[in-house]
């Protein structure tokens, strides 16, 4: 496969080899087939579920289609090489490595992907810790029966005699605690155990509702064709168990059916294929405020905005109150994100829209770029302070110019060294 | 005249073995599980020393210590924690309340009962 060849080649290129009709794999993926014929001629930008779908159907990585074979493995090498204390001085000389030790190198960029993988999952492990209240709870219970079982087992066994009556209180007692250590430790299991039910899964009510977000994709056709209504939606979700989470996937989606109405989505289309994704440029072209074509785009189906989109918006705390994920981009499920973020800039400064290329530091080098606003929401009124929201929309870099900014993830798991923004240590050093 | 321990604690079968166990070592223990009356309930207590748990319904032992130690002749009262949270800051957070001595469950009898006696032996002697 060339080097230099996009992605929609590759796809095309790919699908002929397998002697696949263009319309059998659009079937395949859920989409036209002109659409598909947009893609593969490269006037429609991929990524996203789409890409996955149709590396899945063409049996291939996504990286495969996106990069290419022989891309995909020196860009895993220059990462590797690159996000050491000190880069490596044969940076410049991947190629050459590469093609001298294809073994090696193929071991080398395997090992740095799995390590990539587990960082990940220890970043998600110990937000959980930190932050979960409910496991928090559990492990307090558990160890708190487990005191209360050491303390009487230990008068149990001690050499000196007890009375009938504290013994049989005391026999009573270990019974009760052990068959409390017995159902904390099943209540604890089954709430670690994410895999089976959405009961197994229930946390906090925000990640039921982020649950229902993702399972539709962020975008709800019915919603815009008013044939469900933000109620009917909620009422039928099997993800939103608790009604704090429904009251809040309500406020959601209410807030959706309002810039819905203000920017119906065959005019944001038509928008877009007009001006591109930039906010700033559609808010001009419909005389709305900005931040409803913002929480529009954010909440937009990728095929039909041509390109995946991350979404965060959040309050004048920082605190989230939507999480749309991207890529490697990562997202604090619990507690705070990292400062540098353009959303927490724009909050210091309403009304004034940021864009920024940056850079998630410890996520392969990928460039974002990101659009973040903050306005004042909710009535005006004298007298009354403003109640502040801001947005944040992040688009993959495509052929940007523009030197990145550095930016984290939390502080927890980001090792940028010499942060001012910094709020605690990493737990990703000295010897993990 | 035996020695009085005022224990604060929300767990009942926690409560059952330290009572035991100080009744056994000579002292007169008075319990008590909630935390919004705790700091009366010391203060018409008057202890020689007090067991309290971190995590009690109504208020945090942070704030029953921090109270505590803003009444009178309650500032050098000896306060052992005892708590199921055992990480460097609550410990450190512990001991800006006020906290005299601070330990981890699930404990040892024989760690509790030593605390008691050194934080009251030491109390004496000031």
């Amino acid at each position: 496969m060339a080097r230099h060849m996009l992605t929609g080649s590759r796809i095309r290129e790919r699908r002929l080899v397998l002697g696949l009709r263009q319309a059998d794999l659009a079937r395949q993926v859920g989409i036209s087939a002109s659409y598909l014929n947009l893609i593969e001629h490269n006037r429609r930008r991929i990524g996203g579920k789409l890409l996955v779908a149709i590396a899945q159907a063409l049996g291939v990585e996504p990286s495969m289609l996106t990069e290419g074979a022989e891309e995909t493995l020196l860009s895993a090498l220059r990462e590797a090489g690159s996000e050491g204390s000190a880069p490596v001085a044969e940076l410049d000389r991947t190629e050459e490595f590469a093609s001298r030790f294809p073994g090696w190198a193929e071991v080398l960029a395997t090992s740095h992907r799995r390590i990539g993988v587990l960082e990940r999952t220890v970043e998600v492990l110990s937000d959980r810790l930190t932050h979960d209240p409910q496991l928090a709870a559990s492990l307090h219970e558990m160890l708190s029966t487990a005191a209360a079982i050491r303390s009487t087992a230990d008068i149990l066994a001690s050499d000196d005699p007890l009375e009938p009556e504290w013994l049989d209180r005391f026999h009573q007692n270990l019974n009760q605690d052990a068959q409390r250590l017995a159902d904390s430790s099943r209540t604890l299991v089954s709430f670690l155990d994410e895999e089976n039910t959405i009961a197994d899964k229930q946390g906090m009510p925000q990640d039921e509702v982020d649950r229902f977000l993702a399972d539709h994709s962020y975008h709800f056709p019915a919603l815009e064709a008013e044939s469900e209504t933000p109620a009917s939606l909620v009422a039928h979700a099997p993800q939103l168990q608790s009604q704090v989470a429904k009251d809040i996937a309500q406020r959601v989606l209410e807030g959706y059916g309002h810039n819905m109405r203000r920017l119906p989505l065959r005019l944001l289309m038509s928008g877009i294929a007009e001006c591109g994704t930039e906010p700033g440029a559609l808010a001009q072209k419909f005389n709305v405020p900005l931040e409803h074509v913002m929480l529009r785009l954010g909440m937009m189906a990728e095929e039909d905005l041509g390109t995946e989109v991350g979404c965060v918006v959040c309050d004048a705390s920082g605190a989230a109150l939507l999480r749309r994920p991207i890529g490697n981009f990562s997202i604090p499920q619990y507690g705070a994100a990292c400062p540098l973020w353009p959303l927490y800039q724009a909050l210091s400064r309403p009304h004034i829209p940021l864009r920024r290329v940056i850079e998630q530091q410890g996520r392969g080098g990928q460039k974002f770029v990101c659009y973040a606003y903050a306005w004042h929401a909710g009535p005006a009124g004298f007298g009354t302070d403003p109640l502040v929201q801001a947005v944040m929309l992040i688009f993959p870099s495509v052929d940007e110019k523009e030197e990145p900014v550095s930016v984290g993830a939390s502080c927890r798991v980001c090792t940028r060294e010499g942060c001012d923004a910094r709020r605690e240590p990493t737990i990703l050093r000295d010897g993990f | 005249m035996s020695r009085h321990v005022v224990l604060i604690e929300d767990e009942p079968n926690i409560t059952e073995a330290i009572r035991f166990l100080l009744l056994r070592d000579g002292w007169t223990v008075e319990a008590h599980a909630d935390g919004a009356s705790a700091v009366e309930f010391i203060e018409a207590a008057k202890p020689d020393i007090v067991i309290l748990d971190l995590m009690l319904p109504g208020k945090s032992g942070l704030d029953v210590v921090r109270e505590l130690r803003e009444r009178d002749g309650a500032q050098d009262l000896p306060v052992l924690m005892l708590t199921a949270r055992g990480q460097i800051k609550d410990r450190e957070m512990a001991e800006k309340a006020g906290v005299t001595r601070f330990m981890t469950k699930p404990f040892a009898n024989a760690e509790v009962l030593t605390a008691v006696r050194d934080l009251c032996a030491q109390a004496e002697q000031r």
